[in-house]
């Protein structure tokens, strides 16, 4: 083993930074005797600054080409794959900071903590991202989940949010252990925690018919837990309960970064780790598809609050990136990543919806609040109703563009019949959306109006919902991006 | 020819227009003017472009002219439009129809005019990029975007079960479409390609056409719409405001036909063959079933619903008859019955604003208030029912004379639908204008103004000037339609030689 030299380590420099700086903000909110409001401001306005910090130096070293690195015996892998992830989960985080601003000069969420655990989780989020190897990516996953434990029950006088905290928390437990005994299973079998070994040994033993029985066990086992963490049904249950307590910008954290940082590990593993394996993980996934697009369509249809209903939406949503995912190619990898990044957009648009939901300064999350607002705020309802119809996959929103990569994908692997109920239940799914959009405009407007909505909100919004109004036009760009990250990926 | 992109300014000036009406101050009240002007002007300058593109049309030529290709999504979907001589039919009736829309609904909507001008400015670029479309993804994204502005049009300003209209129009197409669009993501990986020049040379493996056919069938059928998938229809019809109803009637219904006649016909000849008398038997059910219903309606707008589609029954049998005379005789057909069918809502409209119920019974002796009313109504009517001199007479009687050279019995069947649509049509003339006047409501009626007039003259103008004078239709259709149709024939005359040759050799 050779010496690492301080030089080596450049490219862990972002999530260095991402820690030490976190701790700093700890630790000054520890030992700092000013008081509580102004110790919020500060703890916010740098935490917001580091995240700005960390997205540029990911899209520097971008752009300088100083990527593709390895650190401690592969444990530690930077390529194009994990800078594009990382710039999601980034942006995700800061756009999470951000909608936490007026909810955190309020008494509603006003632990100094909040953002520190914010940066803590992302960090770990990062550390997932690029792992390669089992240890570490264990290692990182522990501190985003940890991170994002406390981060939902963070409302301690709340009785749902504490609820949603314990459940994420036992069921999360579970899910780890799962995942844990997968790569004990795995290990046992190959004799290494090393990404690269374990692909090398994976090819070497593996007939084309006849997969080691070991190796399926932990695969399936690694599976399932990760399936917990995309909220991929039959592993949902703690989806709606967890959604609907956690603070509203937590909640757009477990709906994007949470979600993209597991199927980051999922497309590792798959596309790189396990390639040879393709015909048993296939099936799980199909078989998670499936039941993850069904179940998110039909469910939603019964829900009346809406952070339910996005949780139900997102189960389906998860199902269609791992449709995209199942079809085990290049079109399947460029599918998944254009879903996960409109689908985030997307997201930030409808959480900050919510989180405009406000009456008498208290939120309000039952749909029926949201009768005939199109009279009372035209713009709110303009911009709603546009990202619901871009979840809905309505073209020519973008919402339609990341379905329709994610079904060539399928149709191009001949998984006919599971591209086929991707349609229909995007058809079922179609009406709940709709539905959301008749109460905003066909219904009657027998209430009084929102409070009025806060500067950031609508700034959010209108770049979520002009983004997906308008984003059909420049795709060229993106998609560039797109394909290099999955040319140098495969 | 002209230089200058004129499709997409076509397709675009719309949206341009929809924009200028979202920015300015146009809300309610002495305001709400300015979006009626606006939207006003921006239709009938697109009529005015449409007309050019008309006039420097070169109708000798089948291939696809004005012709614009921009890269979009890299390698996978381009912006490539285009019109050929059956688009370019649709692309008029459409800008021509929606200026008197605007104009139809001038009074007749008073609240969220803005919004109102706004979706229809939204459908106008829609439906026009629906028929310019030459990338076959584009022509799915015009296609199904056209739901949105008319699930809002159906929702906002309709009748009294609007939101249960507008849900089953919006999810009954939706269902329909993305079947095809499966369809053409198997199209691509087939032939690496989305461009509608380059499908229409490609042959597919039969066995693909029949699944494609089955697909593109479905995303047609709901929007033809053909039994049994018909019944979206007379609901959405009902709810929607007046100007919705013209629009749906006129021209959406037609994006099924133009849409059977583009991809199903030219792309799938073997399955279209195969499947016409399975096509034939849909038809006649919709001639002469939804004509046996229309004749028991008492809802005025139903009743035309359903006479809607016992007409677009004539389009589905024409085109499949696979012969010039059929396929010229279901494109004119869909253009006659796009202005009768535009009349005809129009002057139910104009009564509803009067009277505000659309019930039959509560009309009777109209033409002694509404003399020149009664005159529209008649002259539609009679269009409707497809009598000499009138448009409708052709399409009908060229279709009804494709379908002859196929299956005399087919012919047969259909012709009674004509009887059929005159019973309903002469009968319900007869309740709503003649009698007597005694209904209290009616007393005061007014006879159609100037606006009303100026709706109504142009199409019943156009009904009875195609009805003598066919030959500009079927001009400018003839070089496209006949192309396609030698295309059809020699696919056709192979497959059979190879299956002879099949038999021969075993």
């Amino acid at each position: 083993m050779s010496k690492v030299t301080l030089s080596d380590l450049l490219p862990l420099l972002p999530e260095i930074i991402l820690i030490i700086g976190a701790i700093l903000i700890l630790m000054y909110g520890v030992f700092s005797s000013r008081e509580k409001a102004r110790l919020n401001e500060i703890a916010m306005g740098f935490s917001l600054a580091l995240i700005l910090l960390i997205f540029s130096m990911t899209i520097l070293s971008w752009s300088s080409g100083s990527i593709e690195s390895e650190l401690f015996d592969g444990a530690f892998v930077l390529d194009m794959f994990s800078s594009f992830v990382k710039c999601l989960i980034l942006f995700s985080s800061f756009f999470c900071l951000l909608m936490s601003v007026d909810l955190f000069k309020s008494e509603e969420l006003s632990n100094f903590e909040y953002p520190v655990l914010i940066l803590f989780s992302t960090a770990g989020m990062m550390m997932v991202v690029s792992s390669g190897n089992f240890i570490s990516l264990y290692m990182g996953m522990e501190i985003q989940s940890l991170s994002l434990y406390i981060l939902a029950s963070i409302q301690r006088e709340s009785l749902r949010s504490t609820e949603a905290g314990l459940k994420y928390f036992v069921l999360g437990a579970l899910a780890s252990g799962m995942s844990l005994y997968g790569i004990s299973l795995i290990y046992g079998f190959t004799g290494s925690t090393n990404f690269s070994a374990i692909s090398r040994l994976a090819s070497e033993f593996h007939a084309p018919d006849e997969a080691s029985l070991g190796l399926v066990f932990g695969l399936i086992f690694l599976l399932a837990g990760l399936a917990f963490k995309i909220s991929a049904a039959p592993f949902h249950m703690w989806t709606p309960d967890v959604y609907m307590g956690a603070p509203t910008p937590v909640t757009f954290l477990f709906a994007t970064a949470s979600k993209i940082t597991s199927i980051a590990v999922l497309i590792r593993l798959t596309m790189s780790v396990f390639p040879v394996m393709i015909l048993q993980w296939q099936q799980i996934l199909i078989f998670l598809s499936l039941c993850s697009m069904i179940l998110g369509s039909f469910s939603a249809i019964g829900q009346n609050n809406i952070k339910r209903l996005v949780a139900y939406s997102s189960i389906g949503h998860a199902g269609f990136i791992l449709l995209g995912l199942s079809a085990g190619s290049q079109a399947g990898l460029i599918g998944v990543l254009v879903y996960m990044s409109i689908y985030t957009f997307m997201a930030l648009g409808i959480f900050s919806c919510i989180l405009a939901m406000r009456r008498g300064g208290e939120a309000v999350e039952s749909i029926n609040t949201l009768s005939g607002i199109a009279k009372h705020e035209p713009m709110f309802a303009f911009l709603f109703a546009t990202l619901l119809f871009s979840l809905a996959g309505i073209p020519p929103l973008l919402g339609f563009f990341a379905k329709f990569y994610v079904l060539l994908a399928a149709v191009g692997s001949h998984l006919y019949g599971l591209a086929l109920v991707a349609v229909l239940s995007s058809v079922v799914s179609a009406f709940y959306y709709l539905r959301i959009v008749k109460i905003m405009y066909f219904d009657e407007a027998n209430q009084e109006s929102f409070d009025p909505i806060s500067s950031i909100i609508h700034v959010i919004l209108l770049i979520s919902g002009g983004i997906s109004l308008f984003g059909f036009a420049f795709p060229r760009p993106f998609m560039y991006i797109v394909k290099t990250v999955v040319l140098s990926f495969l | 020819m002209v230089i200058w992109p004129v499709i997409s300014f076509l397709i675009f000036l719309p949206s341009l227009g929809a924009l200028f009406i979202f920015i300015t101050r146009a809300n309610e009240g002495e305001d709400s003017l300015n979006a009626r002007w606006v939207a006003l002007w921006t239709s009938v300058i697109t009529f005015f472009l449409s007309f050019l593109v008309w006039a420097y049309f070169d109708s000798s030529n089948a291939s696809f002219q004005f012709v614009e290709r921009y890269e979009w999504f890299d390698g996978l979907i381009d912006y490539y439009v285009g019109v050929d001589g059956i688009a370019i039919l649709f692309v008029i009736l459409t800008t021509f129809l929606i200026p008197i829309c605007i104009l139809a609904s001038w009074n007749s909507i008073k609240e969220h005019v803005k919004e109102y001008m706004i979706a229809f400015m939204l459908l106008e670029t829609m439906i026009l990029g629906v028929f310019c479309s030459l990338d076959i993804v584009l022509f799915y994204l015009f296609f199904e975007g056209c739901l949105i502005p008319m699930f809002f049009i159906i929702g906002i300003w309709g009748g009294a079960r609007r939101v249960y209209a507008s849900f089953k129009f919006f999810l009954y197409t939706l269902l329909g479409s993305v079947l095809m669009l499966l369809a053409i993501l198997v199209m691509y990986w087939e032939t690496g390609a989305t461009d509608i020049p380059f499908l229409l040379t490609y042959e597919f493996p039969e066995k693909l056409q029949i699944w494609l056919w089955i697909a593109f069938f479905f995303a047609f059928a709901v929007k033809v719409p053909m039994w049994p998938v018909h019944t979206w229809l007379p609901d959405a019809h009902v709810e929607a405001p007046t100007a919705g109803s013209v629009i749906l009637a006129a021209v959406l219904l037609k994006m099924g036909g133009y849409g059977f006649l583009r991809f199903s016909l030219p792309m799938f000849p073997l399955a279209s063959s195969d499947f016409a008398p399975f096509v034939f038997f849909l038809s006649l059910i919709a001639i002469i079933y939804t004509s046996l219903v229309a004749l028991v309606q008492s809802d005025i707008k139903k009743l035309i619903a359903y006479s809607s589609i016992a007409h677009m029954g004539f389009v589905t049998m024409g085109l499949f008859s696979g012969n010039i005379q059929g396929i010229q005789g279901a494109i004119f057909q869909m253009l006659s019955h796009g202005l009768i069918s535009a009349g005809l809502f129009l002057c139910v409209g104009i009564i509803y604003d009067r009277v505000h119920t659309r019930e039959i019974d509560s009309y009777g002796g109209l033409v002694t208030r509404m003399p020149v009313y009664a005159f529209f109504l008649m002259l539609f009517t009679m269009a409707n029912i497809g009598l000499p001199g009138t448009s409708g007479f052709i399409g009908e009687f060229l279709s009804l004379l494709g379908v002859f050279q196929v299956s005399g019995w087919v012919a047969a069947f259909a012709a009674t639908g004509i009887v059929l649509s005159a019973a309903y049509a002469l009968w319900l003339y007869a309740r709503v204008v003649f009698g007597v006047l005694e209904k209290k409501k009616l007393i005061q009626i007014n006879d159609v103004d100037w606006r009303e007039i100026m709706t109504l003259a142009p199409l019943g103008f156009l009904t009875i000037f195609f009805g003598i004078y066919p030959r500009p239709i079927l001009n400018f259709t003839a070089v496209s339609v006949s192309n396609l149709v030698e295309h059809y024939n020699s696919v056709m005359s192979i497959s059979r030689e190879m299956h002879l040759s099949l038999m021969t050799g075993l």
